[in-house]
């Protein structure tokens, strides 16, 4: 059993760098590390990570990782050869969708299904929607399929049968019959992965798992060999797009769990950090070089959806931590448009060429580029040689573009990029709050990621959000995610009946089949856990209606009264209205267990060093230019409290706190600013 | 007039734009109807105290509402002016869907609300709700031989539905007894009106933030940045004269295709739309009101050019004439049901062709452009009650400059989502025998046009009354630039021991008597071709008989490409 005085080592795969945190625990210190993502295979990256950190493998305990693979082997297509067995006359499903478009307006649209019809197979067998066989599984014909699904050299198979949720015989037997005769296991049955009508997000959802199966497989079993021959032993958890960890040895049959598990580690990191700090909302702002990650956390709970889309038209209905994506980053390009206004984004200038200030070749101004002629961005830390003749390309390039145009002087309009900027992402991440049912002012902003630390303020302004909280180590706030995350398993199964015709025994046997499979699954893998904390909900709603709401149950035997009761109330909090001559209806049951580990001491986050020397550079807000201070991190020691403005430098970013905003460093090495608001 | 800095004017433009969108969301995660919810078949906006133009809608709001809202604010300003409505105070809302006065179908109903700021009517605040029933003969209200629009439901002027801020009981009681499943309606109402007090609440936070003068000067200068805006777009488009027609297959009731003529002048920086030479008035139900019509080329243009900010601005460049004396311009008591969901997206169609050759790569081939309505309704004995069934469905987008279209796509006015088969079939008595591509529907192009859905379902109670509202059953989505036409949309009505059925007036029929076991089919229209199919690349080609969707030997008589 792994206990936390065991040495733990956390491991986040980003786009750009793979980030490494270990926590010792004779001295309770941290080591951290940064290297560049191998994008090829990423386990390269992470050796290099443990190998520049001097990491001694044999003496971990726990390594907790989290991967992209799966998530750029989606928006890339760049996945394993799928087929899909599907009930007859549905195959197109996949390809159809639910008719939509990418954006109310322009009808210029492009779409490509997972799986292309050539490998997409129809089969004899129906079921309806109460679980009858309405036509047997015709046998013969599966068996012919599958001879020819192996000719085609496909590495996985769908099953995937109409109403499957409401009843699965034919699923499980055709599933039987194919494992005989299949080389692999890589065989997902779509009741398996998701138990909820919608054969489109159900049939998808299940399509994803297949075609990044074997991808993810490959890889964990290529990283479990190279930690293995450096000396590694003990378990390796893998983290999942709900926040949770699983073993690596069970992760890929649920291969789809891990789609977008990258953003959540950072939201799990936060509400870790803002739980120790005393604070119960929150709302992360995690700002990258093309895109904003926003999600919320209300009571020390990330809130957590079953209806991500990971791009226009692909659902992946599990439950995953509800982290919506801002089209602004760094990398945002401002232009005039054609009615004279200022636009920041949604182009890009991506990683190559990036911002002009990078040096490599950049034509638009974006974000960065503001940030860096208002001395906000540390030209230090652009890595840049020919910093001079950089400066001035900036300035000539944003003055032809923009400046001329609108007017105004490089330094005025710079910070004009920010304002615009600033004010889409307000806009954004009040949309964000408000579909949630929240209001943004009743939160801090946990503010995270290379960029976001240079915003936070000004948006919380914006927002009126009246503090911003900055973790010790914004920059690898992914990396602690992976070693602070609990383990977890979620269920779900759609029941669709009426509260009255509901047989409240089976739903009874239900709730508590998932808490013992939860809990037995989670016991199996090799990690001592504090307590089991379940989490039993239904989702409900009218008849006749065709949204859900949930209703969270104290317990798993909830009386038809308690049930009727709490709908009542949940729904007339949300919708303040009262129908009381509609009949209630229960459309799935959810079950979510949770594994605690045991507490981490964060303290020694940051290795504090005196030092009474500060220096100033010239930044620019509101108009002027003000000589500021600037800090690095380290030497601003718990209990430090300061007006802005002021600069603080650390490794992984910078820090930007506005004039007459007041901060200071809190008992955990957090920084706590107080907006300013006349 | 102090004049507003570029960045202020910004900043206002996206707090404008985001109190519509917050109020657009209110609406749909508070609405008990799923067309609205789910489907979002609502808007919200806000609209001039003086003349009711547009000064911001919600971005996700129904495309088709982009010009009626304001059409429909202006109508209550100009009739309380007229004292023939009731003057407003404030906590007052206003509840019409008289098509006449700057509407769409009799279902669509708007909600008006005036914004007092320091006693005085500063705006005003208005959204439409898809009602899933409004009375009238078809559950539902999708007619397909009304001749009247008496038939079509109920007709609310607009009246005070909320007095002071409190619900007027009685007038609610007088709709509630005019229409079907009237006990759900509560859900949307409150939704509606809570949609319009977010917007109140968020105005006043914006009004607070930066002053009453400067939002003023700003929606001034808006006004003209949108115009300027559309100004700076329609200069793509060389002077001259352009033409299109576009068809709708019949009105439902005489069987001969109602035409629309289309002639759009480009003058200096203005399009002038004549609609003038079009079939005259139908007795069926594919009228369309003057603000539908209107509405209908706004939305087309935003389709087009989907950067333009939404204000009245972006409209002052496009100059629509009044067609009158044609179906395009209804007056009372024509019926109307259809032109909302159909006839609109004719017009939007006419609009796309007529500008395609000089802006190739902004506008596709003809996109499936119906809505395909079917209804089904009865008592379903297997649950003891009655029920009313749509199955709304998508079909091929036009190919373009760059890609082939794509599949079953949303309907050209519409954003709202088809439900699924399981779904369908937990809810209503029938079973889907298959849901597929529209077999050979696409249109043959360089980018070749994308699939039309084809479906089939089967009466699984006693009886049942369907009814067919849709469009293209008589010529398929136009290809251009030398493409092909898309797939026409089909109908058919299989019975035991009998002969096939098609409605006389192939997309069009209302009140078919089914039975149990009976079969309904339904496919829909392919997108058209863009380009010539010779031109088509190779890989494509040999990609799509992979595919299954096109065979060897019409990739021999099509793209005169012999593949092996």
């Amino acid at each position: 059993m792994v206990q936390i005085k065991d040495n733990l080592v956390g491991i986040d795969v980003g786009g750009t760098f793979t980030d490494l945190i270990c926590f010792d625990s004779k001295s309770k210190s941290y080591n951290f590390t940064k290297v560049f993502t191998s994008a090829k295979n990423q386990s390269q990256g992470v050796l290099n990570a443990i190998d520049k950190a001097s990491i001694n493998l044999k003496k971990q305990d726990l390594i907790i990782h989290g991967t992209t693979t799966t998530t750029n082997a989606l928006l890339e297509r760049k996945i394993s050869k799928t087929a899909l067995i599907t009930t007859k006359g549905f195959r197109d499903v996949l390809e159809l969708g639910r008719r939509t478009r990418p954006f109310p307006y322009g009808l210029i649209a492009d779409f490509k299904p997972l799986i292309p019809r050539n490998l997409r197979f129809e089969v004899e067998e129906r079921i309806d929607f109460q679980g009858n066989v309405l036509k047997k599984l015709n046998e013969s014909e599966l068996l012919k399929i599958l001879k020819k699904i192996k000719e085609l050299n496909c590495d996985s198979i769908v099953i995937h049968f109409l109403h499957s949720y409401a009843n699965s015989y034919h699923e499980v037997k055709a599933k039987n019959l194919i494992l005989k005769n299949w080389p692999n296991k890589y065989i997902t049955a779509g009741h398996e992965i998701l138990s909820e009508s919608r054969e489109f997000e159900r049939g998808v959802t299940a399509s994803i798992n297949a075609s990044v199966q074997p991808i993810l497989e490959n890889y964990i079993y290529d990283l479990q060999q190279r930690l293995r021959s450096n000396g590694y032993k003990k378990e390796l958890l893998v983290m999942n797009g709900n926040g949770g960890t699983v073993s690596s040895k069970i992760v890929s049959k649920e291969a789809a769990k891990t789609v977008m598990s990258g953003p959540a580690s950072g939201v799990i990191a936060a509400t870790y950090v803002s739980k120790l700090s005393k604070v119960k909302n929150i709302i992360t702002y995690d700002m990258g070089g093309t895109s904003t990650d926003v999600s919320l956390v209300v009571n020390n709970k990330p809130a957590v959806s079953s209806e991500t889309e990971i791009e226009y038209s692909m659902p992946v209905h599990v439950p995953m931590v509800d982290v919506r994506t801002i089209g602004a980053g760094g990398g945002s390009i401002a232009k005039i448009n054609e009615a004279g206004l200022l636009e920041v984004g949604p182009e890009s200038s991506g990683s190559d060429p990036g911002p002009i200030c990078y040096g490599n070749g950049g034509k638009n101004p974006t974000i960065s580029d503001a940030n860096f002629l208002l001395g906000r961005l540390n030209p230090k830390s652009l890595n840049i040689k020919e910093n001079d003749k950089i400066k001035e390309d900036t300035e000539l390039i944003l003055k032809n573009k923009i400046s001329v145009k609108l007017k105004l002087n490089n330094y005025q309009s710079a910070e004009a990029i920010l304002k615009i900027a600033n004010n889409k992402m307000a806009n954004a991440i009040r949309m964000v709050s408000i579909s949630v049912g929240e209001d943004p002012r009743e939160f801090s902003l946990f503010s995270f990621g290379g960029a976001g630390p240079m915003h936070a303020c000004e948006l919380a302004r914006e927002l009126d959000i009246p503090k911003v909280f900055i973790p010790a180590r914004p920059g690898l706030t992914n990396a602690l995610g992976c070693l602070v995350a609990d383990l977890r398993q979620d269920f779900t199964q759609t029941l669709n009946t009426s509260l009255e015709e509901t047989n409240i025994k089976n739903l009874h046997s239900i709730l508590e089949k998932f808490r013992s499979d939860g809990v037995s699954l989670i016991k199996k893998q090799k990690v001592e856990i504090e307590k089991f904390y379940i989490e039993f909900s239904l989702d409900m709603q009218f008849l006749g209606q065709t949204h859900i709401i949930k209703i969270p149950l104290k317990d798993a035997k909830p009386s038809k009264n308690f049930i009727n009761k709490e709908f009542e109330n949940v729904y007339f909090k949300r919708f303040k209205v009262k129908l009381e001559k509609i009949l209630p209806v229960i459309v799935n049951i959810n079950v979510s267990v949770i594994g605690k580990r045991k507490e981490l001491d964060l303290k020694k986050l940051i290795n504090f060093t005196k030092s009474e020397k500060i220096s100033y550079r010239k930044v620019y807000f509101n108009g002027k230019w003000h000589k500021t201070p600037t800090y690095l991190r380290e030497n601003l020691f718990p209990k430090f409290k300061k007006t802005g403005p002021a600069i603080i430098e650390q490794l992984d970013t910078t820090i930007v706190i506005h004039p007459k905003d007041n901060f200071f460093v809190d008992d955990f090495g957090n920084i706590i600013i107080e907006i300013y608001n006349d | 007039m102090i004049k507003v800095d570029k960045i202020t004017l910004g900043v206002i433009q996206a707090g404008l734009q985001q109190v519509c969108d917050e109020m657009d969301l209110s609406f749909s995660r508070s609405a008990f109807s799923p067309v609205i919810s789910e489907a979002n078949d609502r808007s919200n906006g806000i609209y001039s105290a003086i003349n009711g133009s547009l000064i911001s809608q919600g971005y996700n709001g129904l495309p088709v509402f982009v010009g009626t809202m304001e059409y429909s604010t202006s109508e209550i300003i100009r009739l309380i002016k007229e004292e023939k409505v009731e003057k407003p105070y404030p906590g007052d809302i206003y509840i019409v869907n008289d098509p006449y006065l700057g509407g769409t179908h009799l279902m669509d109903v708007r909600f008006a609300k005036p914004y007092f700021r320091n006693n005085k009517i500063c705006f005003w605040l208005s959204n439409t709700g898809h009602w899933p029933d409004i009375g009238g003969s078809v559950p539902g209200g999708f007619s397909a031989s009304a001749n009247s629009v008496e038939q079509e439901g109920l007709r609310l002027p607009p009246v005070k539905l909320f007095k002071k801020g409190i619900l007027d009981k009685e007038i609610y009681s007088i709709i509630c007894s005019n229409i079907r499943i009237s006990e759900q309606r509560i859900g949307d109402v409150k939704a509606q009106e809570a949609a319009l007090l977010v917007g109140e609440e968020r105005l006043n936070h914006l009004f607070n933030k930066f002053g009453d003068k400067l939002i003023h000067n700003s929606i001034e200068e808006l006004r003209k940045s949108g115009s300027n805006q559309m100004k700076s777009f329609i200069n793509q488009i060389p002077n001259g004269i352009y033409k299109s027609k576009a068809y709708v297959d019949s009105d439902g009731i005489k069987n001969v295709p109602l035409e629309i003529n289309l002639e759009v002048k480009k003058q200096k920086d203005k399009l002038i739309f004549d609609l003038s030479k079009s079939s005259l008035p139908c007795i069926g139900p594919m009228n369309s009101v003057f603000a539908t019509t209107k509405s209908s080329i706004y939305l087309a243009m935003r389709h087009i050019f989907p950067e333009v900010a939404i204000n009245g601005g972006a409209f002052e460049p496009l100059e629509i004439r009044r067609p009158s004396g044609t179906f395009l311009d209804a007056v009372y008591p024509r019926p109307v049901s259809g032109c909302a969901a159909e006839v609109s997206q004719r017009i939007a169609e006419a609009v796309f062709l007529a500008f395609v050759n000089v802006l190739k790569h902004r506008i596709t081939a003809a996109p499936a452009g119906t809505s395909g309505n079917f209804a089904l309704g009865g008592f379903n004995d297997l649950k003891d009650g009655n029920f009313v069934m749509y199955q709304l469905s998508g079909g091929g987008y036009g190919g373009n400059s760059l890609n082939d279209g794509i599949s079953n796509g949303c309907s050209t006015i519409g954003i709202s989502k088809a439900p699924p088969v399981e779904i369908m079939e937990q809810k209503f008595p029938v079973l889907y025998n298959h849901y597929s591509i529209h077999d050979k529907s696409s249109g043959a192009g360089e980018f070749r046009g994308g699939f039309g859905l084809d479906y089939e379902i089967e009466i699984l109670c006693k009886e049942a009354t369907a009814s067919f509202v849709m469009d293209h059953g008589r010529f398929g989505p136009p290809g251009v630039l030398g493409g092909t036409d898309g797939g026409k949309n089909k109908v058919k009505i299989k019975r035991k021991n009998k002969k096939d059925y098609v409605p006389e007036h192939l997309s069009k029929e209302q009140d078919l008597r089914l039975k149990k076991g009976d079969k309904v089919q339904i496919q829909t229209p392919g997108g058209g071709g863009f380009g010539n199919p010779k031109k088509r690349k190779k890989h494509l080609i040999i990609n799509d008989i992979l595919e299954e969707k096109l065979s060897r030997k019409d990739a021999l008589k099509i793209y005169g490409k012999k593949i092996i």
